[in-house]
């Protein structure tokens, strides 16, 4: 389908591609590590949260109208806890406004509790391309540990059933657990990578700030392992998904050929994305600035907003130089392709050769005179490495 | 005007937490000196460190109005005393005004070596002595022991002490007739020319520089033309007057009063403590001879941690001297930190305090380098040189010999701990004088080199004793010692700032200790990082910082992004704590962290 905005793309040929990306808030349990915006399901009326979707998207439209939309990103929360028919509802109508490209990517994050068969063809036959599941470890007493409701076997059970469904599953797993060694990861993983997924993504337990674990974590009731154990578990993990021929393609996330997500990577190489619904963030082009906004956290306020003024975002700033130059490092250092050093020179600082050459020669950057590329030993420590890259 | 058989001066000597404070509160709240309102505790210690320390550090003087219960009315002059070691100069000069004093001690604790060295200085001034024992109320207050502790430790007739509790006001009245009845009053002429000991001064923002006196003989008036005897400067007064505690103005200060006068002087640095205040007209034949002028021990550098405050510093440090000629600075450059100071002062207390006053009065954030003492270098050629600052040390090859000052320690400490402190003083290269038992407590007199002191021996000696133990010392001479340089190289460049002069047979040990501390100061950076520390050009310890393995955060999509930026500034902030070396970032508290040892 044609945009009707053809004309502006013409005129501002350089924009980015656009994606969206979707907040549903609610879960129907709360996971102790978790610090995203996410809320019990308590008197949801799913008209009143389609019509919020659908006007938030009316206004996200009125803001940046040039498409079509590449992928859409239905994240949370959990949204396989969302009606299929409401998910369906979302989609019509972000093609009716921008177009969908025939190819669009569009993923749903689903919980191995919310996916009964029946509902994730509902799914699919409202427009999921791609699902991914949280099914957080194979180990069901560290499933417990972590707050999950579900066991490996329904895991793996969900795992298997959305197969038969979508063309793209990833799995998401939390490891570096306390008392995890590298041979109890070893096997658990091993166990992951013997179901052949397309896509994992796989995260060391972080413990973040205002969460159940960090008030746990802080009064001493478990440890996290120590710098070097958990860098000994990324090592690890990095040669056994390689050789399963699923390659990082950035610091969490593997994927054979082809089966990469276009959504995350989109956002990590600086592409547009709208953020629709509570907390999401957004970063959209205007031709003029590159604008960075956020969305009403609180799921009431959000909406109150959204039926006062037409959208729930709260803030919705233009970003400086230095502001982009840092996000594109950010993100794009994390994907093992780089930052292009061209992009870079917004605002025309650009990497003093000589420091580029000695970070080379510390095997944190690789070799190369056109792009910032980590090793996988930089990217282990791109924290420190990207502190290290801005000028202060 | 009070006949001077009815005036009394007086001080109190007392153990930093012994009640020297409450008990002046507690006096001035009894006689009238400030309504119950005006009231603050510890109204004596004005500076926000003094409260919040319990200590006293400027000299501080308060007029009480009290009739005694033999129906007359006395005028009872107080001089607030500090209480530790580095302000001995001020207690020196304090008692020197006064009669007699009160000795304060703790009943639940006994006497401390700071309260001895005071009480001999008060003995070497001839004054009346009151001991008080304060906290009776407490369970653990034991009067019997303490007063014998106060005889054979000091020995002071105790028949005449008096028991109180300054916290709940027991015992504040025995305490004002005790004045009254066993301490001398003042003598003096009142017909002969003025003769009046400076006490202190101090710049105040209103009247220019405020002066203390005690009056010996003659009377000090507004209007009148004074001369300082050591200076011969002249000026004329023009405001007379006392604190009770708040300023009041008089017309005459008369022989034996303690009080202030102000005469249009604009630096404190014109008024020399000890000196004697005549009439410019009727000059008196002699002077008073004087105090010794304090001499910094101790020296360490200040820099701004942001460079650009290099400029407030300097404006910081010379209104803080403005109040304290103790305190010295000059410039100085390190390759490290960048433009700042070398400052002296008296002792490590008063360094800490000179460092937290310019970071609280003036909110200049601070980088300390390690205190050291003056060396004197004797030098191949004849010469003789000061070193102030261990980077300064001049070529080994040019230096016949070092001198470093050494101490008298005196520390008391209860039995069980003895063996702790005796190791302790052992590790500092200290050497026993003398060893004596006052009850269960020992009593230590060591000879300690004082760059062993200078750091973290009164820390240490706390630790060792679980806060037992008290310790005071006094200057006493400098000795020839097999003293060397060792630098510390982080990335091997050498960073000035980490250099101290140190004894050879301890080198490799500190060194081995100092590289051990830096390791684990320093944080770990995406490469390594080889710590050494050297003598000359030979290494005598190394340790490793290893590569920095793991930093990255697990999951940041588009909606982590902004926080993510928000991080990376706070880090950016925290970064600013930090100095770089060439390519290696140091925490500024490394710098002091670094030296202290665990022994």
């Amino acid at each position: 389908m044609l945009s009707n905005n053809w004309l502006s793309i013409v005129l501002k040929p350089d924009l980015p591609p656009l994606s969206i990306y979707l907040h549903w808030p609610f879960c129907a349990a709360i996971c102790p590590y978790c610090d995203f915006n996410v809320h019990l399901m308590r008197d949801m009326q799913p008209q009143q949260w389609r019509a919020a979707y659908f006007a938030e998207l009316q206004y996200a439209f009125s803001q940046r109208p040039q498409g079509p939309v590449q992928t859409v990103f239905f994240g949370g929360g959990t949204p396989s806890l969302m009606p299929a028919d409401m998910v369906a509802d979302i989609l019509s109508e972000i093609n009716r406004l921008w177009g969908l490209a025939p190819d669009a990517e569009i993923t749903l994050e689903a919980n191995p509790v919310s996916a009964p068969q029946g509902h994730l063809a509902d799914l699919s036959a409202a427009g999921i391309t791609r699902l991914s599941l949280g099914v957080q470890s194979l180990d069901d007493a560290a499933l417990k540990f972590l707050g999950r409701t579900h066991s490996a076997a329904d895991a793996l059970a969900a795992f298997r059933l959305a197969r038969e469904v979508f063309a793209h599953v990833s799995l998401d797993l939390i490891y570096a657990r306390p008392g995890q060694s590298l041979a109890m990861w070893r096997d658990e993983l091993a166990c992951v990578l013997a179901e052949t997924p397309d896509h994992v993504s796989l995260y060391q337990l972080t413990i973040e700030p205002d969460t159940p674990f960090h008030r746990l974590h802080a009064a001493g009731r478990f440890a996290v392992p120590d710098e070097d154990s958990a860098a000994d578990l990324y090592e690890m993990t990095q040669d056994m998904c390689a050789a399963a021929g699923l390659p990082a393609y950035e610091v969490s996330n593997h994927a054979r050929d082809g089966h990469a997500c276009r959504h995350n990577i989109a956002s990590w190489r600086g592409g547009d994305y709208l953020g629709i619904g509570p907390g999401a963030h957004g970063r959209l082009s205007d031709g003029q600035a590159r604008r960075a906004t956020i969305a009403l956290k609180a799921p009431q306020a959000w909406l109150a907003q959204v039926e006062a003024q037409g959208h729930g975002w709260a803030e919705d700033k233009a970003l400086d130089d230095e502001e982009r130059r840092t996000e594109m490092l950010l993100l794009g250092l994390r994907l093992v392709e780089g930052v292009a050093l061209s992009d870079m020179a917004i605002g025309g600082i650009q990497l003093p050769p000589e420091r580029h050459l000695a970070l080379q020669q510390a095997g944190i950057l690789l070799p190369s005179d056109s792009h910032l590329i980590a090793s996988p030993q930089g990217r282990l420590v791109l924290d420190n490495l990207i502190a290290e890259l801005l000028p202060s | 005007m009070t006949t001077q058989s009815h005036i009394r001066n007086f001080s109190i000597i007392a153990h930093i937490d012994h009640g020297k404070s409450t008990l002046a509160d507690r006096l001035i709240q009894l006689t009238g000196g400030l309504s119950a309102r005006e009231m603050s505790e510890q109204v004596l210690d004005t500076m926000d460190i003094e409260r919040e320390r319990g200590i006293t550090i400027k000299a501080q003087t308060v007029r009480l109005e009290y009739t005694a219960k033999d129906g007359e009315a006395y005028q009872l002059n107080l001089i607030d005393t500090p209480g530790h070691v580095d302000f001995a100069y001020e207690v020196n000069r304090s008692l020197a005004a006064c009669e007699g004093s009160l000795l304060v001690v703790d009943a639940s604790q006994g006497v401390e070596a700071q309260t001895l060295a005071n009480v001999y200085q008060a003995i070497d001034v001839d004054h009346e002595i009151v001991p008080i024992l304060n906290k009776v109320d407490l369970p653990a207050a034991d009067c019997d022991r303490v007063r014998q502790q106060i005889e054979d430790v000091i020995g002071l007739d105790t028949e005449n002490s008096v028991n109180i509790s300054a916290k709940t006001g027991l015992g504040i009245e025995d305490v004002l007739e005790a004045i009254v009845t066993q301490l001398p009053p003042p003598s003096g002429d009142r017909a002969a020319p003025l003769k009046a000991m400076l006490v202190d001064s101090w710049y105040d923002a209103y009247l220019g520089v405020v002066v203390l006196v005690r009056v010996i003989d003659g009377e000090m008036n507004r209007g009148q033309k004074i001369r300082m005897m050591s200076s011969g400067a002249s000026h004329l007064v023009d405001q007379v007057g006392v604190f009770r505690p708040k300023r009041d103005t008089m017309a005459t200060l008369g022989p034996g009063e303690i009080g202030y006068f102000t005469a249009a002087i604009k630096e404190v640095a014109d008024t020399r403590v000890g000196d004697t205040v005549t009439e410019e007209r009727r000059p008196c034949d002699q002077a008073l001879t004087g105090f010794k002028p304090s001499q910094p021990v101790v020296f360490c550098g200040l820099f701004p941690t942001d460079s650009s405050e290099f400029e407030d510093l300097r404006d910081a440090m010379a209104k803080l001297r403005l109040n304290d000629a103790s305190f010295e600075f000059e410039m100085e450059t390190s390759a490290a930190l960048g433009f700042g100071f070398r400052c002296g002062f008296l002792g490590l207390l008063h360094l800490e305090i000179i460092r937290e006053r310019i970071e609280r009065e003036f909110d200049i954030d601070l980088i300390t380098t390690a205190p050291s003492v003056v060396y004197q270098l004797a030098m191949t050629d004849g010469s003789m040189m000061e070193l102030h600052n261990p980077a300064d040390m001049p070529d080994v090859v040019k230096i016949d010999h070092i001198d470093e000052p050494w101490i008298n320690a005196s520390i008391l400490v209860p039995d069980e701990y003895l063996g702790a402190v005796l190791k302790l003083c052992e590790d500092r290269r200290g050497r026993q004088r003398n060893l004596s038992y006052a009850g269960s407590r020992a009593m230590l007199e060591y000879e300690l080199p004082l760059n062993e002191v200078v750091f973290d021996f009164y820390d240490r000696l706390k630790s060792v004793s679980r806060g037992y133990a008290s310790f005071d010392y006094q200057i006493s001479e400098y000795r020839t010692g097999n003293l060397v340089k060792m630098s510390i190289l982080v990335n091997a460049e050498p960073v000035d700032a980490l250099s101290t002069i140190v004894h050879k047979d301890n080198a490799e040990n500190r060194g081995r200790a100092m590289c051990e501390r830096l390791k684990g100061l320093i944080p770990r950076h995406l490469f390594k990082i080889p710590i050494q520390a050297a003598l000359g050009g030979k290494v005598i310890a190394r340790e490793t910082i290893a590569a920095l393995r793991k930093d990255v955060t697990a999951k940041c999509y588009g909606g982590d992004v902004s926080r993510k930026r928000k991080l990376l500034d706070k880090q950016k902030e925290g970064k600013k704590k930090m100095r770089q070396f060439g390519r290696v970032d140091i925490p500024q508290d490394a710098f002091i962290q670094a030296l202290k040892m665990d022994d």
